[in-house]
């Protein structure tokens, strides 16, 4: 084959390459411009003042299409399915507590797409925001919204690429002093401390303002951990237990339990752990759980599940009884007010 | 094929047989260039999934991605098996690089649309273990074609240019990825879909301008060696390099506890965190095409030693205690990518002129494995010193293992006062084990290739 004729086929394949690569790019385009329409049939969204200490009230991130998507929505805690008001305040991440929220957003930059933490005000008014290194996962706010957690996922670095860990911090309101990562708190296991490096500890949930839950991984095993911010210690309580949820009354774990038997990409499903007793109560739910729970009240549980707009929310009773409801379409990240 | 061989070959028989000391610079071949271009292309491809896939993991699918560095350990064994593997067939007949490489980068390429269908942790990290098996089977034998097509006493820069070619791409990645992103919100499958085709035309590229026998004429004679591997074993040049390039990787922190290391120890804003790579990419850039010509000059394995005192200065401004200037993390940075710089091509270039071409691919092969095996253990060692002691100590004891090292290398790589070699009186001690080893009559057949 002569040099002419492999310019030639060179050229044909630029051209076939970069037919099939643009296309691609227009079709993801004009499917992104689809979800900024609303459709006939999805939950009505209109702009209005959302607040967060308004009692009664459930506060998510909208996931309807339409010029509301992303935004923190709130409707009538009793009326999940009803019209819902739109902040124009976009989060990936999103809780609300005592009338602090704390939002977890992208930030578009001129070559490269940063997140960052923005703490709220009852009216969703920023007080401050601070950068975050990776990719937003969970976030919590004290019932008495003075503290607040969130958690990141962080990849090492661009050559190897497939290894990631997490970074969870806590942020006190009153003093504004940031704890960066959890891990470098004092960690310790059957009453001993225990150092590695692979610990991540990630989905702080809090009891008060210094005392809190959350999941230590290590070893390939994960722990539930009682933290203390003033002794700035971990101590581990129960083992296989991620993204921990307190029940109001503070007696009860909400969790993602790993069970034997499952399939490797869905692994998880919706445990209750007593935290005196240590029993384990599966509930009715089924399926495989990626989220961090929220206790609507003393005895139900919200959490999110795939969706047709990427994710609905979804009841069942903390108790292992009755069986799974959908309650609100098109929904993540709720809270609940007074 | 013929023509391209014309356009490549006039490099080599017009330097062969002149002094290898002399300094006029002779053009980077062609070939080179494609494969540096193939490079370029490839890198692009996988740099831009490497950049979506956290988000598109976390953002799109759901998934955690914490398992995924769990199985690190499996694959960096079975890319090591692979890379071996793919040396050795390599060296096997006419055209073995060229096809061995083509069926690397191929792999690689396939596994971009197959991401497209894979949405489970466990099946995504079988896409990559794909992709990093393909990156493990082409490497050596890519290498293998650069040392044979360029002259021997311009190869540290012939590597330069490669590796500056594919730095440039991996940069370019992220950007094609964001741009892409931004035309179309949440297009991972945009993203993937641009990504396969550009490494379809990284494929094609090499099917297209890279000759299937990149050797010089003199090598044609060359028979194939029954057992490449134990040939290269037998060669005591080739087992000092793999030596020393063994005891260095052992030392040598991997990226990520260095940037870690770099953030705590200067308490860089968590902002900064995903610049780090940048840094040490754009050094890395700028500086491997005029090292690779300084270790032509200068030795490819002096060099290759001096690369890691670079390593050993960053080490040493992350434990000393100097304070939070913002020049240090620049400084540190700068070091680290002058390392790679000084040794990731020039240890390539210095393994090619101990092995006889041969069994270049296996050669190669044999060092870059044991490099590679040796920075995965360290890794481990040094994670667990890091929760032992702290990421200070931890540090301190991988600068004092280094600065070890370095000084038994220094011993291992002395020039060799054998009588064989002494027909080389060449001022760089890399050039007297080229292809004049080869044969006795070597510089014969160098002033035959010139005819």
């Amino acid at each position: 084959m002569n040099r002419r004729n492999r310019l030639l086929i060179l050229l044909v394949a630029v051209l076939v390459l970069g037919g099939v690569a643009l296309a691609a790019t227009l079709h993801a385009a004009g499917r992104a411009a689809e979800q900024d329409r609303a459709r006939p049939g999805d939950p009505r969204v209109a702009r209005g003042e959302v607040t967060l200490d308004a009692p009664g009230r459930s506060v998510f991130r909208n996931m309807a299409w339409g010029p509301h998507r992303d935004e923190i929505a709130s409707v009538p805690a009793a009326d999940p399915s009803g019209p819902r008001t739109s902040s124009g305040v976009r989060c990936l991440r999103f809780h609300s507590a005592g009338g602090t929220g704390i939002c977890l957003q992208a930030v578009h930059g001129g070559l490269r797409d940063g997140y960052r933490a923005v703490v709220l005000d009852a009216r969703l008014r920023e007080l401050r925001h601070y950068d975050l290194a990776g990719i937003p996962t969970r976030a919590r706010v004290s019932p008495s919204g003075r503290t607040v957690a969130w958690t990141v996922f962080v990849s090492g670095d661009s050559y190897a690429g497939t290894n990631f860990s997490t970074r969870t911090s806590v942020l006190d309101l009153r003093t504004w002093t940031l704890d960066r990562n959890l891990e470098d708190y004092r960690f310790s296991l059957d009453g001993r401390p225990h150092k590695a490096v692979d610990t991540n500890v990630w989905g702080v949930t809090f009891a008060d303002d210094t005392h809190f839950y959350a999941t230590v991984a290590t070893g390939g095993r994960t722990h539930l951990v009682r933290g203390d911010r003033t002794e700035r210690t971990l101590r581990a309580v129960h083992t296989n237990v991620e993204c921990p949820s307190l029940s109001p009354d503070g007696t009860r774990i909400a969790y993602k339990k790993r069970v034997e038997g499952a399939s490797d990409d869905a692994p998880w499903r919706l445990y209750v752990l007593d935290l005196r007793t240590e029993r384990e109560t599966p509930t009715a739910e089924r399926r495989n759980i990626d989220d961090q729970a929220v206790w609507r009240d003393g005895g139900t549980l919200v959490y999110a599940l795939p969706g047709d707009y990427g994710s609905d929310l979804w009841t069942v009773p903390a108790d292992g009884s009755g069986s799974p409801r959908l309650t609100m379409a098109a929904a993540l990240a709720p809270a609940f007010t007074g | 094929m013929y023509l391209a061989d014309s356009r490549t070959a006039p490099g080599v028989p017009d330097t062969a047989g002149r002094s290898p000391s002399s300094g006029r610079r002779a053009a980077v071949p062609a070939t080179v260039l494609t494969l540096g271009t193939v490079s370029l292309v490839t890198d692009v491809s996988s740099e831009m999934v490497t950049a979506v896939l956290p988000l598109y993991l976390v953002a799109e699918l759901g998934l955690s991605p914490l398992g995924f560095g769990l199985l690190d350990g499996i694959h960096n064994g079975v890319s090591a098996l692979v890379r071996l593997a793919g040396g050795r067939l390599s060296d096997r007949g006419a055209g073995g690089h060229k096809a061995v490489a083509a069926a690397g980068y191929g792999l690689s390429a396939l596994c971009k649309p197959l991401l497209l269908l894979a949405h489970s942790v466990p099946l995504i990290g079988a896409v990559l273990a794909a992709d990093r098996t393909g990156k493990g089977l082409r490497t050596a034998p890519r290498d293998a074609m650069i040392s044979l097509a360029c002259d021997p006493a311009a190869r540290g820069r012939a590597f330069g240019v490669h590796r500056a070619m594919d730095t440039a791409g991996a940069l370019i990645g992220p950007l094609v990825a964001f741009l892409v992103l931004r035309a179309a919100a949440g297009g991972y499958d945009a993203v993937f879909t641009v990504s396969g085709c550009t490494a379809a035309l990284g494929v094609l590229v090499l099917l297209l301008f890279v000759p299937g026998r990149t050797s010089a004429p003199g090598h044609r004679s060359a028979p194939a060696v029954r057992a490449p591997l134990r040939a290269v074993a037998r060669r005591p040049e080739i087992r000092r390099l793999t030596a020393c390039a063994v005891l260095l990787g052992l030392t040598t922190v991997s990226d990520s506890f260095l940037y870690l290391t770099l953030q705590r120890r200067l308490d860089l804003s968590e902002t900064w965190f995903p610049l780090l790579p940048l840094g040490t990419a754009g050094a890395f850039l700028l500086l491997a095409v005029p090292l690779g010509a300084v270790a032509d000059r200068f030795g490819r394995r002096r060099l290759f030693l001096c690369g890691h005192l670079a390593l050993l200065g960053a080490y040493g401004l992350l434990t000393a205690p100097l304070g939070g200037s913002p020049a240090l993390p620049c400084l540190a940075l700068a070091l680290h990518g002058s390392f790679y710089a000084a040794t990731d091509g020039v240890l390539a270039a210095a393994a090619a002129g101990a092995v006889p071409a041969s069994v270049r691919g296996s050669g190669l092969a044999v060092v870059q494995t044991g490099q590679a095996a040796a920075r995965f253990a360290c890794s481990i060692a040094f994670g667990a010193a890091w929760a032992a002691w702290g990421d200070r100590t931890a540090l301190e004891a991988a600068a004092a293992g280094l600065a070890v090292s370095a000084a038994v290398s220094a011993l291992l790589l002395r020039p060799s006062r054998s009588p064989k070699s002494t027909e080389s009186t060449e001022a760089t001690e890399d050039t007297e084990d080229t292809e004049h080893k080869e044969s006795p009559q070597g510089t014969k057949n160098a002033k035959d290739q010139a005819r």
